[in-house]
């Protein structure tokens, strides 16, 4: 089912460690340019899920496709063609701002003139060229997360995958992420966000929300809260996920 | 592979390494203590062996033959006795490794032409020191008796043995030890590094970063392993330079053999260690298996104990264990001066050791689990 409006298709995707069944047949599609918002209590699977769709980990069952890719047999053609940012940060924290850009962009196949030209552009949006020379470990953690979605979007991917990309960072610097993340998008980059900020669920086009390794809600926003009569997308997550029995 | 994402994640590994605090220094401090203190405390060479005499005969021979083992370097008479428990009794006190008899009449009959015997018993708790105890001893009467002979114009009636050592003239055991402790600075530093650097890539989460983009993994693991031929190189580079100025000990061969075999043997150990790091998860596991294969590397690799010595089933063992061969190439080529014509079948054997664990360092890397 090759669709040119699809950037990410699954159906059925399971992945089971032993007895444990951590994502059990999800199914969903996410079109090209959308914003996917991916939301679910702790444990609920969503960071397995991600890693199945990246390629760093096989489903157990079930079939899908990233960026036109075969998630079972083509997991390196999809690493070509997305970026990914994880909860755990992900930069080399021994290496300064500008090695850690031109390591990542290296291996996506850019060019050094072009790495040269996206550098620059990059440290003069994030308002950063006096950090460019500084270890990651010395900078703030707001700004390391700027620079690991900068690593992650450098080369234009196709999907962008952010896992919890928002965690431990003030209001303030949430929101310029998300002007980040909009940006991504304007571009033509689809987005797929994990998060545990509801009010940041409001930013997506559509969202699904996983409960015990199932997702049991998928619209966009206005329409969840329509359909569960809800004022915010706090409550409507109460309610979709209130026979939760994993997590906590 | 793409040569330009290897240059760069060369560069990277680089870059960790020299801003990492604590590994360029231990890279240069290790070799110095280990080649500095360890040939000095890890000696084998016996002195000050106690030898008690019951001396029967209490002629001008015997007074000689005791002054000349007292005279050595490697002897000290304990006790001059009147009987054979009496020196049993410094055996057991521990004061004494060995007992010389010098039977009644010894010198007299040995004037007559008889052949008298002389008895000398060594104690066998300590293997080593009671054997070239009784040797030494027994070295120091035959001396003795030669020159007595001599003096008295008679003919010598004992056999006489020359023993002469080649390639370590004085049997010094440092001329033993220093090729062998460079290898083991190779096993523990580039077995090691690499293992703790990839094992922490994971536990910081830097390794997903990686195994989520492009590149291949044969490149990544090259870029683990390239680096460590360079220290590999550095560790024996300082070994041999302190084994020169402070031991004088210069190799026989040509040194272009030795970091060649260094090379090889820098590889087979970081593809160890990778492999190590690919198959567990955490650094404890990690140190815990590589303390398992590096205390079989260094017991059975021949580096304390000769190989010959052991019994049949482990030297059979000992070709699978690829410092043996690293060890006889710098043995051979430090003390013989052998060269790779000589020794191709060691170098053989290292590089297939070297293809097959970074074959199955490469092969066991995993970017998707």
């Amino acid at each position: 089912m090759k669709n040119n409006d699809i950037a990410i298709s699954v159906r059925g995707l399971t992945k089971r460690f032993g007895s444990f069944t951590a994502v059990d047949g999800i199914s969903f599609e996410v079109r090209k340019g959308e914003i996917f918002g991916f939301l679910g209590a702790n444990g609920a699977g969503k960071t397995t899920a991600m890693r199945m769709l990246c390629g760093l980990s096989y489903p157990t069952s079930g079939t899908g496709t990233v960026a036109g890719y075969d998630i079972t047999r083509q997991a390196e053609d999809i690493k070509r063609h997305i970026g990914y940012m994880s909860q755990k940060f992900s930069l080399y924290e021994e290496l300064t701002v500008s090695e850690n850009l031109t390591l990542f962009s290296t291996i996506y196949g850019m060019s050094d003139e072009e790495i040269k030209v996206k550098a620059a552009e990059v440290f003069r949006t994030l308002g950063m060229e006096n950090m460019r020379n500084s270890l990651v470990k010395d900078i703030p953690m707001g700004w390391k997360q700027k620079v690991a979605f900068s690593a992650a979007t450098m080369h234009t991917p196709d999907v962008v995958f952010l896992d919890e990309p928002t965690g431990g960072v003030d209001p303030v610097t949430r929101r310029k992420f998300w002007e980040m993340i909009y940006k991504a998008s304007s571009e033509g980059m689809t987005v797929f966000v994990t998060t545990h900020y509801l009010d940041e669920a409001e930013y997506c086009n559509r969202i699904s929300i996983m409960v015990d390794g199932r997702i049991k809600a998928l619209d966009s926003p206005q329409g969840l809260k329509k359909k569960y009569g809800a004022e915010n997308m706090d409550e409507v997550f109460r309610i979709v996920a209130k026979d939760a029995r994993r997590g906590n | 592979m793409n040569l330009r994402i290897l240059e760069i994640l060369l560069k990277k590994e680089i870059r960790l390494m020299m801003r990492n605090p604590f590994i360029p220094r231990m890279i240069i401090a290790m070799p110095l203590m280990v080649m500095l203190v360890l040939p000095l405390v890890a000696n084998m060479e016996v002195k000050n062996v106690g030898v008690a005499v019951v001396d029967n005969d209490r002629s001008e021979l015997s007074r000689r033959i005791i002054a000349d083992m007292n005279a050595s370097e490697f002897l000290s008479v304990k006790g001059n006795e009147f009987s054979y428990g009496n020196a049993l009794q410094l055996i057991e006190t521990g004061s004494a490794d060995a007992i010389v008899v010098i039977p009644d009449n010894y010198s007299k009959n040995l004037t007559n032409g008889h052949k008298p015997k002389l008895e000398i018993d060594a104690n066998g708790v300590n293997a080593t020191k009671g054997m070239l105890g009784a040797n030494y001893a027994a070295q120091s009467i035959s001396h003795t008796l030669r020159q007595w002979h001599a003096a008295n114009g008679a003919e010598l009636s004992l056999s006489q043995i020359s023993v002469m050592n080649y390639f370590n003239p004085t049997l010094n055991f440092r001329n033993y030890m220093i090729p062998a402790l460079m290898v083991v600075l190779i096993i523990i530093i580039c077995g090691f590094l690499p293992t703790l650097n990839l094992v922490r890539e994971k536990e910081t989460g830097t390794i997903e970063a990686m195994n989520v983009t492009p590149v291949s993994k044969f490149t990544f693991v090259l870029s683990k392993l390239i680096p460590y031929w360079v220290v590999g190189l550095l560790v024996i580079t300082v070994g041999m330079i302190i084994g020169c100025l402070v031991y004088g000990l210069v190799p026989a061969g040509n040194i272009a053999n030795i970091y060649f075999a260094a090379v090889l043997f820098s590889l087979v150990m970081s593809g160890l260690g990778v492999t190590i790091a690919n198959t567990s998860s955490t650094m404890l596991q990690s140190i815990f298996m590589m303390f398992a294969f590096i205390m079989i590397f260094q017991l059975m690799g021949g580096l304390f104990t000769p190989i010959a010595s052991m019994p049949q089933w482990a030297q059979y063992f000992t070709h699978a264990v690829p410092p043996r061969y690293f060890i006889e190439i710098m043995r051979s080529v430090y003390l013989k001066g052998a060269s790779i014509a000589d020794l191709w079948i060691q170098y053989t054997i290292l590089a297939c050791f070297a293809l097959l664990f970074c074959g199955i360092a490469s092969f066991t890397y995993r970017k998707q689990s």
